[in-house]
């Protein structure tokens, strides 16, 4: 890792003689608050910043090639690696990815168990990145609050298929093992008690004077750079563009499920800076709990997993799928060639665009904005990098 | 403290010895009986009360396995840093390195002299107590300039470099917030601002008159700017600075600044109580000399604790503010309205130059009031909160 | 509006320089040249009834047996919702193709990730430098005919056998 190509220059106050410097600064991969391994070399003049320019690569592990070593169904636990903190959604992607390639329909109940496994995902994941944006603010407190309701739905996943983290639930054709008896009862009190809690730690952090000067009015994205920077998920909404895959490209049984999508207003600042981008994810964790009681109440009887070969063959060509992570929509695109091993197999995920985009809204933003402009955009180094 | 010397001498100990170096003596050995059996102790076990305050806040247990409820942990890890490998990064300035903590240090524990504990316990009742106070905090920028400079690291320059606008900028809404009750006193010596006021609560400077009670809160909050807590711990930001200054520092020399900023906590909980709430005094309850200063250093340890727990509370609820913001706080609004403070406050002696029981009564009430619907919100929150409590500290 | 309605206006505005539209595949593809994909991708955002405002994904294959190394592009829009998949060939070993960044400005680290990991020069980029991989990394390693190094930088890649 080098500097190169990231000269110093130096400024001379024409008269007096002075010269000042922009200091170049090493945000380096490993910070408290980076959310992964990242890096930002950072030009600042002084505490204001006129350039922060991410270096990505570190948690690089080649998935993408891996896939064509593997195949099909050995990649399914890979496939969790690419975005740990919301597992769910990556295995969903590469089982809906292969189904299309092979025209396979997953019966109903398996895809209600889909939709259940990724909601609650979708919640744990929304709690760890409003918690650690809370906490890279400097409010120790709501941190505590999300990360112990995530401890309560890592314990109901881990029940529905025994890990935390890296699930590995579903498989093509459907998913793995059927809800254990029992599970919808424990599933909805857990959610007739975390309701009315998400009012309560809101009163703590959200109206808080100096949290939202801190926020409010940061980085704001309009509406026609968000779409050019292609950003996505959360960070589109909150930009005031009403997008949302599950409602506007519906897969799986979304369908037949009644959701809002909350978009960014703008109430204490401008529509697209980081409070609008906190705000909304907190409400998305609201209607994914809609969407929880919704799945328990309609879910049918049957079978979990379609029947698929052992070696799975799907016919040549390729596919392509969008499916709507915690962390935006995640773009897996396959080329097969007949074989049981793909022969191509890329995903574009949310937080690879938002990066993108960060070297343009940095500048002119403090050393302290930096850490809330990473935050809000809810970046995790796997999905950087796979 | 000079009187109990005094009667020493007068019952002939210290024959031969001239008075003065009889009291140099005393000063010295009182010092380091300050030092080592309070000011230590006291920062140290502070550092064990705020995790587990801290802990209680966000509803979890905190450090409990170090001795009964987890009593002797900070001595634990004091020992533990105390035996750390000390290291001195290779391009940093050896000599400002290493001198560094000792001034911080310095700054700290020279506020002890004038702290006066009961009537007759305080090292030097100097009759500039206050002004002295003021200028020998001002050492710890020095200090933290060094640290952050010394260390060649750009994020701890950074930090130091926040640290010495923010505790320079705050002096000034402190220092002008001081100055009403050396208006209403006209002494700065510590021990006669507190004999002025007295047991009650109606007669403590606080609900003296309006400005006074305003002053009380500016004072509070710029000596918690000045100490590097949060909101305003900047320096120090964990997330942003990995740990600012103190970056590059391990071992005893860590100790050395974290001390210090927790002792602080003591001294700004110490320098409010007696300016504002009272200090040591307590009613007339016994003439024996002994029990009666027992009873103040209680008091006085009691009101200054109360604020430590405050600052604590404060750091594990808000957020930190942002650099341009913390100096807009300061330049904008605090020092502003100090001033009209100041001036109000002189005007009203000029207009009422014996004080005024109205005002008084007035103020007392408001704070009594503020204090109920402090605690009627307390008790609503709690009816209306649904996860079950626990209100033993002890669990 | 579908792939054939697409398909048939760009035919009318580029004639030659767009080829064949697949339709019955999966996904319906155009096929492009490399050199004019810039003009079409600009075409594409900028015509009000067609306005693909937004290149949802862009990917490399490498496509060994053929020789040639394919860019597939999926274009979507956000305001008339409906979407298209470019492809553009280019020869393996002079694999180079205009870029799109101007056009639409996530494509800048999706084509320097295609540039690192394939190999292919993307005409016109403002900042082609490698983006996952160490900079002074040789050889591309998403190519079918990639071989790892021995060593980087003195750290071997290679392993005992841990079945001995």
């Amino acid at each position: 890792m080098s500097l190169a190509g990231y000269e110093i220059e130096v400024e001379r106050t024409p008269g007096t003689g002075l010269s000042t410097e922009e200091m170049t600064l090493n945000m380096g991969p490993q910070h408290p608050s980076t959310h992964g391994v990242l890096r930002f070399v950072v030009k600042a003049d002084g505490e204001v910043m006129i350039e922060a320019i991410p270096d990505v690569g570190y948690l690089h592990r080649s998935i993408e090639k891996i896939a064509e070593k593997v195949g099909y169904h050995g990649f399914m636990p890979y496939t969790d690696r690419v975005d740990y903190v919301a597992a769910m959604f990556c295995n969903h992607g590469w089982g809906m990815v292969c189904e299309k390639l092979a025209g396979i329909d997953v019966p109903k109940r398996g895809e209600y168990c889909r939709v259940i496994a990724d909601e609650f995902n979708r919640i744990a994941s929304h709690l760890l990145s409003v918690g650690t944006m809370t906490l890279d603010i400097g409010a120790t407190t709501p941190f505590f609050h999300a990360i112990r309701e995530r401890e309560k739905i890592n314990d109901l996943l881990e029940e529905l298929c025994g890990a935390r983290l890296t699930y590995n639930y579903m498989r093509i054709g459907g998913v793995a093992w059927d809800l254990p008896p029992g599970y919808a009862e424990k599933c909805l009190a857990f959610l007739d008690q975390y309701e009315p809690l998400i009012d309560e730690y809101n009163d703590l952090i959200t109206g808080n004077k100096i949290y939202v000067e801190r926020v409010a009015d940061v980085a704001v994205i309009s509406a026609e750079d968000a779409i050019n920077y292609n950003l996505v998920g959360p960070n589109l909404r909150a930009s005031g563009v009403d997008f949302d895959l599950r409602r506007d490209m519906p897969y799986s049984v979304y369908p037949e499920l009644e959701f809002e999508v909350p978009v960014g207003r703008g109430e204490e600042g401008t529509v697209g800076d980081c409070f609008d981008r906190y705000i909304v994810r907190i409400r998305e964790i609201k209607e994914s709990i809609r969407i929880l009681r919704q799945c328990f109440k309609q879910i049918p009887d049957g079978p979990v997993i379609a029947k698929v070969p052992r070696k799975f063959k799907p016919p040549a060509g390729d596919a392509h799928i969008r499916i709507e992570s915690a962390r935006g929509d995640m773009g897996w695109y396959a080329v097969s060639d007949g074989t049981e091993f793909p022969y191509r197999c890329h995903v574009r995920t949310g937080s690879f665009t938002a990066m993108s985009i960060i070297d343009k809204i940095s500048r002119g933003l403090m050393l302290a904005d930096l850490v809330a402009v990473i935050a809000s955009l809810d970046i995790v180094a796997p999905e950087v990098d796979r | 403290m000079q009187s109990f010397l005094d009667s020493l001498i007068a019952q002939g100990y210290f024959a031969g010895v001239p008075t003065e170096v009889v009291y140099a003596g005393g000063m010295v050995v009182f010092g380091l009986i300050v030092v080592l059996g309070f000011i230590l102790n006291v920062a140290g076990v502070t550092t064990f009360v705020e995790r587990r305050v801290w802990a209680r806040i966000h509803s979890r247990v905190g450090p409990n396995r170090v001795g009964p409820q987890g009593i002797l942990q900070w001595l634990v890890d004091g020992i533990k840093l105390l035996m750390k490998e000390d290291i001195v990064p290779a391009e940093a300035d050896p000599r400002l390195f290493r001198l560094a903590p000792y001034v911080v240090v310095m700054g700290f524990v020279t506020t002890f002299v004038v702290i006066p504990f009961s009537s007759a316990l305080v090292i030097a009742d100097m009759n500039v107590g206050v002004l002295y106070l003021t200028a020998v905090t001002a050492l710890v920028v020095v200090g933290i300039l060094m640290a952050g400079w010394a260390s060649n690291n750009k994020w701890s320059l950074i930090g130091g470099i926040r640290s010495a606008a923010q505790i320079v900028s705050y002096e000034i809404p402190a220092g002008l917030s001081i100055f009403p009750i050396v208006l209403i006193t006209g002494t700065l010596s510590f021990q006669s601002i507190i004999q002025q006021q007295g047991w009650a609560p109606h007669t403590w400077f606080v609900f003296h008159s309006p400005f006074t009670f305003v002053a009380f809160f500016i004072l509070f909050t710029s000596a918690l700017a000045e100490g590097n807590r949060t909101p305003f711990d900047l320096p120090e930001a964990e997330s942003e600075l990995v740990a600012g200054f103190v970056t590059e520092y391990s071992g005893a020399r860590y100790l050395f600044f974290f001390l210090v900023e927790w002792g602080n906590l003591y001294v700004i909980g110490a320098l409010v109580s007696a300016l504002f709430l009272g200090g040591w005094q307590v009613p007339p309850v016994t003439d024996n000399l002994v029990v009666l200063n027992v009873l103040q250093f209680v008091t006085f340890f009691v009101k200054s604790y109360f604020w430590v727990l405050v600052s604590m509370w404060i750091r594990a609820t808000l957020p930190r503010v942002r650099v341009d913001q913390l100096m807009t706080t300061c330049w904008k609004y605090l020092v502003p309205i100090s001033f009209i403070n100041l001036i109000g406050q002189a005007a009203l002696m000029v207009a009422l130059p014996h004080g005024s029981r109205l005002l008084q009564a007035a103020m007392t009430l408001l704070g009594a009031a503020i204090l109920a619907y402090f605690f009627y919100r307390v008790v609503f929150h709690l009816r209306r909160a649904r996860p079950e409590l626990t209100f033993s500290p002890l669990s | 509006m579908d792939a054939a309605a697409i398909y048939e206006r760009l035919k009318a505005r580029f004639g030659d320089q767009v080829g064949d539209c697949h339709l019955q595949t999966l996904d319906p593809f155009i096929m492009v040249q490399p050199s004019t994909i810039e003009e079409v991708g600009r075409f594409l955002k900028s015509e009000p009834d067609l306005s693909f405002d937004c290149l949802t994904n862009e990917s490399g294959v490498d496509g060994k047996a053929q020789g040639v190394i394919q860019i597939v592009y999926h274009l979507y829009s956000y305001r008339h919702r409906h979407g298209i998949v470019l492809k553009v060939e280019t020869p393996r070993d002079y694999p180079v193709v205009r870029t799109v960044e101007h056009v639409w400005k996530g494509a800048n680290w999706l084509e320097r990730e295609i540039y690192d990991l394939l190999g292919v020069t993307f005409e016109g980029h403002v900042d082609l430098r490698r983006l996952l991989m160490p900079e002074d990394w040789v050889g591309y390693p998403l190519r079918k005919d990639f071989v790892e190094p021995e060593e980087y930088h003195g750290i071997s890649t290679r392993r005992e056998s841990l079945l001995k």
